[in-house]
Parts: structure tokens; sequence; C-alpha cells
């Protein structure tokens, strides 16, 4: 069986505090989709992310990946497949230079001297932050970091490519070089992001979480049509698909 | 400028000076750090009564600030900062020691006053030796070189999260002091107990900030140790470096040269 398939099976998680994050989750991802985990704040998005590569462990139900079980004995082999890039690239980035942090990975796998370079080198290119590799990730703008950061887990060659919140924080051109830049991976992505926009262009594929449960799964543009799911679920369509408002308004008033 | 803000940026400068290309910069790390270390054990070693045996190890900050084009006035700033400390660790030296050692004139110096004055430049050379150290060649390769002479990894592994998260912490307490002090009206706001509560939240969100890093190294595999992967060759010029200034320190220690020099002077013109 490939290694790019995401198999979840009847997951639950609740917090020590007793809040549930996730109930009765199911779903699979197949080798090089992409697909969107979308819902408001609080819906389960991160926790259930957080579930792919093992930083949560599943307290009811399973994650396969590939034909591999999430289980603390298989954790090393799955964080090698599954590349997580947290919303917060602060709190990815921590060795003294990028150079360094994007080899922390790939050292941990075993890799030593050229090929170990040619990893990190490989990876700054294909972010374009060569340019970066020796300045200290605190001086570096939100944008950098953010592929900094995606840089790090490219440098590990994971099959699948699990992000939250890519562009979150961004300024409009940094998420336009941050969607481009995703667009080229042939990665198996799972990403969450309020930024519906970016979720039409990037995922073919949707699955809304409202509450902790998953409430619809299917083509990006079909359950964005759905105007009623959206609301239920505290979510509005794309900005792209609702048409432009000022010509709305200019409509209205002539 | 919030002094939050201010002290970051300063601390931020001080590691950016060790991206510098001079002759000192390119000296192996281990090299520099056997010299600071040996520099600070033998001026902490003298008499707590030598003030003058101490004026020689001037030279090696003094020579290795010129060489290396650190900026000096922003090395002694940093050491005047520390200066207050340094006062009340021997603020009772002068009180308790009053036994009278030296004879000016009409004026009698005690002991305290004598051992105070040797503790304060004992400091200043041994802090001033530290931040060239760490300006020359930066915390992370002097983390290295302490994991070549035997430190145990979790302190070095420490030390260098501690540089990395001073800076995102220090952020975030400039915010969260921000907006109070926004809030405050140029009052005190609620006083001692507003800064209570936010002491700890920044607490919690350090937790919190703690285990998401954490949750990333897993991810990249960590065991529970920082690698060194960069082999640095140390070649003879560092091993002269490492002679040269130790042996000369070990004259400073063993000969009071200002004495003898004084003697000297004082033999030969009666």
């Amino acid at each position: 069986m490939s290694r790019h398939i995401i198999e979840v099976k009847n997951l639950h998680h609740s917090y020590p505090d007793g809040t549930v994050a996730l109930k009765d989750v199911s779903f699979r991802i197949s080798h090089g989709e992409s697909v969107a985990l979308i819902g408001a704040n609080g819906a389960g998005k991160s926790t259930l992310l957080q579930h792919l590569n093992g930083a949560l462990m599943p307290a009811r139900g399973s994650i396969t990946i590939g034909d591999v079980p999430v289980t603390k004995a298989t954790l090393a082999g799955i964080r090698r497949t599954v590349g997580m890039v947290f919303q917060n690239p602060d709190d990815q980035l921590f060795m003294p230079t990028v150079n360094d942090d994007v080899a922390f990975g790939p050292f941990n796998l075993g890799l030593r001297g050229e090929e170990l370079e040619w990893r990190v080198a490989a990876a700054l290119a294909a972010v374009a932050a060569e340019p970066l590799r020796n300045r200290p990730p605190y001086n570096l703008s939100g944008g950098e970091k953010k592929r900094v950061a995606i840089a790090t887990v490219l440098a590990m060659s994971p099959d699948i490519l699990a992000m939250d919140e890519p562009t979150s924080g961004l300024d409009p051109s940094a998420r336009r070089q941050a969607i481009a830049l995703l667009q080229g991976f042939q990665h198996t992505k799972i990403i969450t992001s309020h930024d519906l926009d970016l979720v039409l262009e990037l995922c073919p594929r949707i699955i809304i979480l409202h509450e902790g449960e998953v409430v619809a799964d299917g083509a990006s543009l079909e359950l964005f049509n759905d105007v009623k799911l959206l609301e239920r679920c505290r979510l509005e369509q794309p900005l792209s698909m609702q048409g432009c408002g000022y010509c709305r308004k200019a409509l209205l008033t002539h | 400028m919030n002094r939050i803000t201010a002290a970051l940026l300063d601390l931020k400068r001080l590691e950016l000076l060790a991206h510098g290309d001079s002759s000192i910069h390119r000296i192996h790390p281990l090299a520099k750090t056997v010299v600071v270390i040996a520099f600070i054990a033998l001026v902490v070693s003298c008499n707590r009564y030598q003030i003058s045996a101490l004026l020689p190890f001037a030279v090696f900050p003094i020579v290795v600030t010129s060489q290396s084009g650190l900026p000096p006035v922003f090395i002694l700033k940093k050491i005047i900062l520390l200066l207050p400390l340094l006062l009340c660790a021997a603020l009772f030296n002068p009180i308790f020691d009053r036994e009278s050692m030296l004879q000016i004139g009409s004026v009698t110096i005690s002991g305290g006053w004598i051992s105070f004055f040797s503790i304060q430049l004992r400091s200043v050379l041994t802090i001033g030796s530290a931040f060239i150290l760490i300006g020359t060649t930066g915390l992370n390769a002097v983390c290295q070189a302490l994991r070549c002479l035997g430190l145990p990894a979790v302190f070095t592994t420490q030390l260098l999260f501690l540089q990395r998260y001073i800076f995102v912490l220090a952020e975030e307490s400039a915010r969260a002091s921000l907006a109070r002090e926004l809030r405050s009206c140029g009052n005190k706001g609620q006083g001692i107990a507003s800064y209570g509560s936010l002491v700890g939240q920044l607490l919690l969100r350090t937790f919190g900030r703690a285990e998401r890093v954490h949750a990333a190294m897993l991810a990249r595999g960590f065991t529970g140790e920082l690698h060194d992967r960069r082999a640095r060759v140390f070649k003879t010029a560092d091993l002269r470096f490492v002679i040269g200034w130790v042996t000369l320190f070990l004259i400073f220690r063993l000969h009071n040269l200002p004495m003898r020099i004084g003697s000297f002077v004082t033999a030969t013109f009666p």
C-alpha cells in the first residue's frame, strides 16, 4: 500500500479538562490528494492535524498512514512520513541559524556530510530561501519565517504534508508566494485554513468540521455553493465566489 | 521605544557582531573559549587585596576588542548595565573589613575598600571578556566549544534554547507590557497587582509555547541532543593563540608586573 494514504477511523479526543475536541471523526485521503480541513474556531482542526503525526495520540479510534497505524512504537516512521508545518513558525524554528534549523531533521534521520548539505540546499531552494541560510530565525520577517518553516519539513522528504494555517499573518504578496509554492508540491497535502480562497485554489476536496464532528466531506466547489451548510458551520463562501461587492453596491444605487 | 524592545535590540546586536570577519573572528571557537576560561580563572584566583596585579590583565580585552573591530563603547555600556549588581556584591566589604592597609598622605584606606575595588575590577575584566567572547564567536559556537570541553549536553542545549527563545519571550513581554501601558493612560494602572497577573499570563503562555516547540522538535526526529555538524579544523594559528595568551596570563598572575616596575624605577632613580 502507498505511504501517501491517510485513513482516520472513528477518532475521538477529549482534553484533560473534559473538553471534547473530536467526536467520531472518519475519513480517507488517498495518494496525491490535496484536502482542506475547514471549520470555525474551536471546531477541532488543529487537534485533528496534531493526531496525524502522533503529537496527540488517539484516545479512541485509529489513524493509519499507508499501512502503518499511529502508535507509540511506529512514531519515528510516521513522523518521517508526515511532515508537519506549524501555524506559528516561531514554534518550529528553534536553531541558531536557518541552515542549522533546516539540517536538524535530516541530521536526526542519520544524514551526514555532502548528502546532508545537498538536502538542506535543495529544501532552501524549493522555498527560495537560499540567501537566508546564515541568518538567525529571530531576524526574519513573518513571510521568510514561514518559508523557512516549510523548508525544515521539506528537508525530511515527507510523503505527506500537514499544514496548519499556512498563510496566517502573511502580507498579500507573501501569501501569494506561499500559495504558488504549495501548488508546486506533489505531496499528499492536508491543510487547515480560514483563508477559504486559498482552499479554493489549492484543494479540490474539503472536509468541514463543526464542534468536533465531520459534517461534510466532498468537492470544494460543491460544498462552497451550499450557503446554508456554511452558515450552520459559522463559515461563508470564499470572497472570490461572492461576486464583487463594490459592483453589486453600484448596481443597487443606480 | 519600549524599554524591553530596546534591550532586545541590544541583545540581537551582540549576537550579530559575531558574524563579523576579523583575525579574532576567524580563530577557532574552542581556542577562544579556552583562553577566556583561563583568563577568568586566573583573574578570579588573585588575592582579594590585589589591585595592581590585575591591571596588566586589561591588555587582553583591549587588544582583542581593537583587533576584532567590536565597538568598545557598546561593550562598556553592557558592563555598566551590570555595575549595580557588582556594587551590591561587594557592598559590605568596607563595612566589615575596617583594618587599615594603605596610607596615602593623611588618608587611611581600609582593607575593605581595597577588596571592594578589587572585586569591581575583577568583575569588569571577566564580564568584559565574556561579552567579547560572545561578540566575536557567537553563543552557538561557544556552546559547541564547551561541549568539546566536556560540559554535559543538557546544559549547552538549555543555553542555546535560552538564546533562541529569550527573543520570542521578550517580544511577547514587550507587547503585553505595551498593551498594559496604553490602557493605564500614563498612570500606574493597577500597580503591582496588574503586573502579577501579566507575569502569570506570560508564564502560562511560555508553558504552552514550550509544549509546541517540543512537539515541533519531536516531529523532526529529536532524541534529546543537539548535534554539532560543522567540523572546523583546529589550526596551528589557533594553538599559537591559546599558548601565547595563556602564557602571558600566567606571567601576569605569577609576577606582579606593576609592582616590579615600580620597585625597579624607585631602585634606579632613588
